[in-house]
């Protein structure tokens, strides 16, 4: 049944999203802290693990993988409603700051990808 | 009763609804442009975020808000499918399938490139807002924090008491940021190696901010945007916690 998968994604993405804001409160700041990564993990091991005990059937994988596959329409309304007004209106420092910080970052990448355990 | 009224309140009742056609509507149209006129060079879904972008530049310009299309009342669906939590619901499910292998053998580049990215985001924020003549650590503090993310900015700015115009202007740094890594992912991924796990783990904890890293690995991999929205995760968390508490500490001490 494809609702088992939609299910258990859900369910990974809301325990997911409370453990970040528990390990938010720990730290004393009002903010989310990794609560979607944690849900992925959640996916990823519960997936692995209902696989070898449950079978999570091919229908049921759908549920998920359906969500997966729309992730890029997402994307693109979630762009249709960024506010790029906000952003050119916020004038030269705004420009400066978030340009020179993301050109640098994309130059730190090849550096980074050195380090291997 | 006029047609056109009904077919406005039928769009805008069903505004999910209207929001898979504009949105189906821009995918197709982008990967016509893609396959037409570079020979499927430049990524559809790169063209697509583009598109969308330049809508909500235009949607913003129209309405005079800030949520771009989705301010447009027969638009209004953008804002629920493009919103935070199907966003959310997408990126985790593209984690089904994830290698546990690979996670595990970038995790010492990924935790790394986190607390550089945030670091080096802050101070590029820290030293424009110098420049550009704020003395006072309050206000450097908060677009610093701004240029990390636009959620750790105004985060960091109202726990610091910033004015509501330095809080604003480090919005504005974090959306510039965000904008721009939809832009240029795209355009620089094959020069900076972005093609496997690895770099994209470490690409989302040099950017972090969660959107630009979304849309820019969609443009480049889809399968590689699990492992960069694991990283990017753990950023605007990381920018609260450092932003307001070391790394003020450090401006207030030069200042």
């Amino acid at each position: 049944m494809a609702i088992y998968g939609v299910a258990l994604l859900s369910f990974c993405m809301l325990l997911g999203i409370i453990l970040g804001e528990f390990l938010g409160r720990l730290f004393g700041i009002d903010a989310n802290i990794g609560g979607i990564g944690i849900a992925m993990l959640l996916l990823i091991f519960l997936s692995d693990h209902l696989k070898k005990s449950f079978r999570l059937d091919d229908i049921s994988e759908k549920g998920i993988t359906f969500w997966s596959m729309i992730y890029i329409p997402i994307v693109v309304a979630m762009a249709s409603k960024q506010n790029v007004l906000g952003a050119i209106d916020g004038g030269l420092i705004a420009l400066l700051s978030g340009g020179v910080a993301v050109l640098l970052s994309f130059l730190l990448i090849p550096v980074l990808s050195k380090i291997k355990k | 009763m006029d047609i056109f009224e009904i077919i406005n309140s039928v769009l805008s009742k069903n505004g999910l609804i209207t929001s898979f056609v504009f949105v189906g509507c821009i995918v197709w149209f982008s990967y016509f442009l893609s396959n037409k006129l570079t020979q499927g060079k430049f990524h559809g879904s790169a063209i697509a975020i583009l598109l969308g972008l330049i809508f909500a530049y235009l949607g913003g310009t129209y309405t005079g808000g800030k949520q771009g299309v989705a301010d447009i009342g027969l638009l209004s669906g953008v804002g629920l499918l493009g919103g935070a939590m199907l966003r959310d619901f997408a990126i985790v499910a593209t984690a089904y399938g994830v290698k546990l292998d690979d996670l595990k053998a970038s995790g010492i580049a990924g935790v790394s490139s986190l607390f550089i990215g945030v670091t080096l985001s802050f101070f590029v924020g820290a030293i424009v807002a110098i420049i550009f003549g704020y003395t006072d650590a309050v206000s450097i503090t908060t677009i610093g924090a701004g240029t990390v993310t636009f959620v750790v900015g105004p985060v960091t700015g109202s726990a610091l008491g910033a004015s509501s115009e330095v809080i604003a202007l480090s919005i504005a740094a974090g959306l510039v940021k965000s904008i721009l890594v939809m832009i240029g992912t795209p355009l620089l991924a094959k020069y900076i190696g972005l093609n496997n796990p690895n770099s994209a783990m470490i690409f989302g904890g040099l950017m972090g901010t969660n959107s630009g890293v979304a849309a820019g690995l969609a443009a480049v991999d889809p399968k590689l945007v699990p492992y960069g929205a694991m990283t990017a995760t753990f950023y605007t968390g990381l920018g609260c916690l450092l932003a307001p508490s070391i790394l003020f500490l450090i401006i207030e001490l030069l200042y």
